[in-house]
């Protein structure tokens, strides 16, 4: 009997096809933050423009917007090839429960349409289109940017928390899409943290990139487009970067209620414990963190607030239904870790700038900011190491096995290492073209982004 | 036609319009290949770049929009499909990474022997990217994917004689829309040297497409039958009438010099013989399973015809918006000949950034208690409602763009 669409088959190569998403994910994520975000700063930079008609503000926002075209172009490739991957490394999956999340994508795909429309109206309407027009021509990526995320997220909500179908002898009955995507209440703090997370990667990495600038010509002050280059990406990274902490909290305690074997793995709880114990640190061994901190009935007190309350612990699943424990737990740790960092470069700045009215001028500060762009990539990817990981070995939560979601076709390595091969040149590509954006010279009277002069 | 025939519909429409405008960016690549070296064939490579870089996101969504109706509307179809065709598609998969990653290098490229190793990239990728699709569609069509995971040979699907004519068809396909669209554009823009360059790039393609689909007939009659008969002498009939007399048509209108009417002609053609494919197919969608059977539960199939006529009822005019623009030339990067707008304000700053900062605080400190201290939902709502109003007041209390006016008599921005 099978208890999918398809019959169970062999596959030898289910790691690979786990890394190969792995890859994917982690090449397209990153991306998607500048098309969460960039659109939405760029329109404020432009909204500057249209107020006080200081072309200074023009020249920002045409040159963002080459970033943005450059950035959308491999986030659209990346994407499709995550599109792919649902039918070649997870047929099962997608034959078995298509018609329970395949809706939330098949929106998403409209708000790929509006992005990529109007994309490309904004883009290369600069100097075409009236000041007016332009800027509405803007409005609709920053709105479909939002559905776009908010359908996906609401698709992973549904893996980690499904309903809204039965099975029957491998068929989904009883299906009911609209509540399975949008009557699940799992999804709203994933989609709240990835927003932020978004404008976070996209602040961060944006002034860092001017705080390399200010670094190596220090101590000269910066010039009027300088400080008002990393002021604007920094302000709002630092508001994200605040806000970030009580979402991820909020997170934690939907985990702790919803997948209790997750929050196991993400503080290395071998055991069920009333009044648990929080670790930082230290490493997971037999059943117990050795190495760590412990702070006692923090664990308790945190995921149910109350530190008498009772933690369940991975003992209460079989070994074989438990995620692998210290790449959730570091991963998770990386993620918070990093978060707490941002909130401290956040705080310092908001304060400087509230009493001060100017930038911090410290050497340190900016060294720090240097590197707050890529720890952000980093928390990212490490939140959905910890989200994806600490599902496992589930692809849809407490229904479906990864490994009989997985595809039985051969040679998944070769089309992982060719993917792998791929995405680095892409890489090498996209950061020669970056360096040469930045390079561009820059006379903001009349500067246009014109591709075929620059 | 059926509820559960709908939601086909639309995904044929969608590869429809795929084939015909995301066909005429790969045929684009395909031209910019074979341009050659020198003066002349940089102009061919320009203009081909120039018509396309705004326009090209806007038909690929079309490719996505399919997969994304199949696997909803009929999803073990789909998980056929893509495991036995895998290989096909990753190849294909390859080729649009590289295409899309040639749009993003090529606006920093600024030397001609950079511009050309991109174009070259994108040229390569532009002809494996329809081929194997093309060769995907001959492994369905052929009847060689059969239902279950990973059940079909994973090469000899694809890699037979229905599947290499398809894709040949579809490379010459692209080609020739190409060519026709480049030859529109140049004629819109007055350039006579681009227009007869391509319109003999038209002429060539279309005769080159029209022998292949010609020689195809005796392939199919010999390895694929059962669509030969519906093509000839089933249901199919018809639209392969169609597509025939319409692809001669376009062909005399390009020989005219005619190329807006010869490309809505070509599409026809194009779309007719999707049409005809589908006709002499159904009921059937892969071997031992019909359209019925692979069918979604009836709520999917709902929820998804709405959200397409939704969808469709916003994206169309998009579309149309996009199109008019380019159309007229009004989209392409130029110096700002607009007129600067009127400022409405010298100076950007908070008004009363004291104020600001304390609401901020006050809400931080709200969205801290109902989010983190309580549980309940309306809680929550409210938490977060209190966070996003602490990121406007705060961003407001910041104004970074403040910074910028300090002092602005005294620098100059520039460098
Ligand atoms: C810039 C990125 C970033 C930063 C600074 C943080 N996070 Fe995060 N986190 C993410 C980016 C992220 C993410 C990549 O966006 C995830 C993956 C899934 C999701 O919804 O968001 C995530 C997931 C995630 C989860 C798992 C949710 C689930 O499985 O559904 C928890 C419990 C937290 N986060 C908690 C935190 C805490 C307590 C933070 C303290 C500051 C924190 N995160 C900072
Ligand atoms: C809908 C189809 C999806 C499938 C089939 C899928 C499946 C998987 C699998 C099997 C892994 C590998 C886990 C491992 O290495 O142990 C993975 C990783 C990942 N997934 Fe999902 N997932 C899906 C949806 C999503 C969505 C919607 C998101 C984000 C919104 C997401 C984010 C990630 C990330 C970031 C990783 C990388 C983890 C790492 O780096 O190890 N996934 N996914
Ligand atoms: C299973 C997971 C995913 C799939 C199948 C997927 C699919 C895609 C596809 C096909 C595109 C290209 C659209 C186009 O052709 O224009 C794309 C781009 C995009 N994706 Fe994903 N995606 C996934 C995960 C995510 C995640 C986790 C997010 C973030 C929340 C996201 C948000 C976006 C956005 C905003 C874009 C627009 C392109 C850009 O701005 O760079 N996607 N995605």
């Amino acid at each position: 009997m099978t208890a999918f669409a398809f019959p169970p088959v062999h596959q030898g190569y289910l790691l690979q096809a786990r890394q190969m998403q792995a890859l994917s994910f982690s090449v397209h994520i990153p991306l998607v933050c500048f098309g969460i975000a960039l659109p939405a700063i760029i329109l404020y930079v432009e909204w500057c423009y249209l107020r006080t008609g200081d072309t200074l503000y023009r020249t920002l926002a045409q040159r963002w917007t080459r970033i943005m075209v450059a950035l959308f172009a491999v986030g659209v490739i990346t994407g499709t090839i995550l599109s792919f991957e649902m039918g070649l490394l997870w047929p099962n999956f997608t034959a078995t429960f298509g018609s329970v999340f395949g809706l939330g994508f098949a929106i998403e795909g409209f708000s790929f349409f509006i992005e990529a429309i109007f994309i490309g109206i904004y883009v290369y309407g600069w100097g075409r289109l009236s000041p007016r027009l332009h800027f509405a021509s803007g409005i609709p990526i920053v709105v479909s940017g939002i559905t776009g995320s908010f359908m996906v997220i609401a698709v992973n909500g549904w893996m980690n928390h499904p309903s809204g179908f039965r099975l029957l002898r491998g068929k989904t009955v009883d299906v009911h899409p609209v509540a399975a995507l949008f009557g699940n209440s799992y999804f709203w703090h994933e989609l709240l943290h990835m927003y932020l997370a978004g404008y976070i990667v996209t602040g961060f990495l944006l002034a860092g990139a001017y705080a390399v600038g200010r670094l190596r010509r220090f101590p000269i002050p910066p010039t009027r487009y300088e400080r008002t280059a990393l002021a604007i990406p920094l302000t709002i990274a630092a508001l994200a970067a605040i806000a970030q902490g009580p979402v991820g909290d909020w997170a934690a305690r939907d985990v702790a209620t919803t997948q209790p074997i997750k929050l196991a793995a993400i503080e290395g709880l071998g055991t069920t414990t009333k009044g648990a114990d929080e670790h930082l640190l230290g490493w997971y061994v037999d059943g117990e963190v050795k190495y760590g901190i412990a702070i006692p009935k923090l664990l308790s007190l945190l995921a149910f607030h109350n530190p008498h309350a009772t933690v369940q612990g991975l003992d209460t699943v079989p070994p074989d239904q438990r995620p692998p424990v210290n790449v959730v737990r570091v991963a998770f740790q990386t993620m918070v870790g990093i978060g707490a960092l941002l909130g401290l470069i956040a705080v310092i700045f908001l304060f400087v700038r509230w009493r001060h009215k100017r930038l911090p001028d410290s050497v340190w500060f900016y060294r720090g900011l240097v590197l707050a762009g890529p720890l952000s990539v980093l928390a990212l990817i490490s939140g959905w190491v910890t989200t994806e990981v600490g599902r496992q070995p589930w692809i849809v939560y407490h229904v479906m096995l990864t490994n009989q979601a997985v595809t039985g076709a051969s040679g998944i390595p070769v089309s992982y290492g060719a993917l792998a091969l791929v995405y680095l040149a892409v890489a090498c590509g996209v950061a020669w073209v970056l360096r040469r954006l930045a390079r561009a010279p820059m006379d903001p009277g009349q500067s246009s982004p014109s591709p075929a002069a620059g | 036609m059926h509820l559960y025939d709908v939601p086909l519909v639309f995904a044929l429409i969608g590869l429809g319009l795929y084939a015909v405008l995301a066909g005429a960016d790969f045929g684009g690549g395909f031209w910019a290949l074979t341009a050659g070296s020198g003066p002349a064939g940089e102009r061919i490579r320009d203009h081909v770049h120039h018509s396309v870089a705004a326009v090209w996101e806007a038909n690929h969504v079309w490719l996505i929009f399919v997969l994304t109706v199949v696997w909803t509307a009929y999803p073990v179809a789909f998980g056929s499909i893509a495991s036995t065709l895998s290989v096909a598609l990753i190849i294909a998969g390859f080729g649009i990474i590289v295409r899309g990653a040639a749009y993003a290098l090529r606006s920093g490229t600024s030397s001609t022997a950079e511009t050309r190793v991109v174009d070259t990239a994108s040229g390569l990728s532009s002809v494996l990217a329809p081929f194997t699709l093309g060769a995907a569609i001959g492994g369905i069509a052929s009847r060689r994917v059969p239902v279950g995971n990973a059940a079909g040979n994973l090469i000899t699907s694809w890699l037979n004689p229905v599947g290499i004519l398809i894709g040949v068809l579809a490379v010459a396909t692209c080609a020739y829309l190409a060519a026709v669209y480049l030859a529109a554009d140049a004629a819109r823009g007055e350039e006579h040297d681009l227009t007869r360059r391509f319109r003999a790039r038209a002429l060539g393609a279309g005769l080159a497409a029209g022998a292949i689909a010609l020689g195809g007939v005796a392939v199919l009659h010999a390895d694929a039958h059962p669509l030969y008969h519906g093509l000839v002498a089933g249901d199919g009939a018809p639209a392969l009438i169609l597509s025939v007399l319409a692809g001669i048509c376009a062909l005399g209108l390009v020989w005219t010099g005619r190329f807006e009417a010869a490309q809505y002609t070509a599409a026809v053609a194009v779309a007719a013989i999707i049409a005809g494919w589908a006709l002499a197919q159904q009921p059937v969608f892969l071997p031992h399973l019909t359209i019925a059977q692979a069918a979604a539960p009836h709520d999917t199939l709902v929820a998804i015809t709405v959200a397409v006529l939704a969808g469709a009822a916003i994206v169309f005019p998009s579309l149309a918006l996009l199109f008019r623009l380019t159309l007229a030339g009004r989209l392409g990067y130029t110096d700002n000949a607009a007129a600067a707008p009127t400022p409405v304000a010298a100076v950007l700053s908070a008004s009363t950034p004291g104020l600001l900062v304390r609401v901020a605080a006050a809400c931080l400190l709200v969205s801290l208690a109902f989010l983190t201290a309580a549980d309940a939902r309306w809680a929550h709502v409210i938490g977060v409602s209190a966070l996003l109003v602490f990121i406007l007041t705060g961003f407001l209390a910041a104004t970074p763009a403040e910074l910028a006016q300090t002092s602005a008599s005294r620098e100059n921005h520039a460098e």
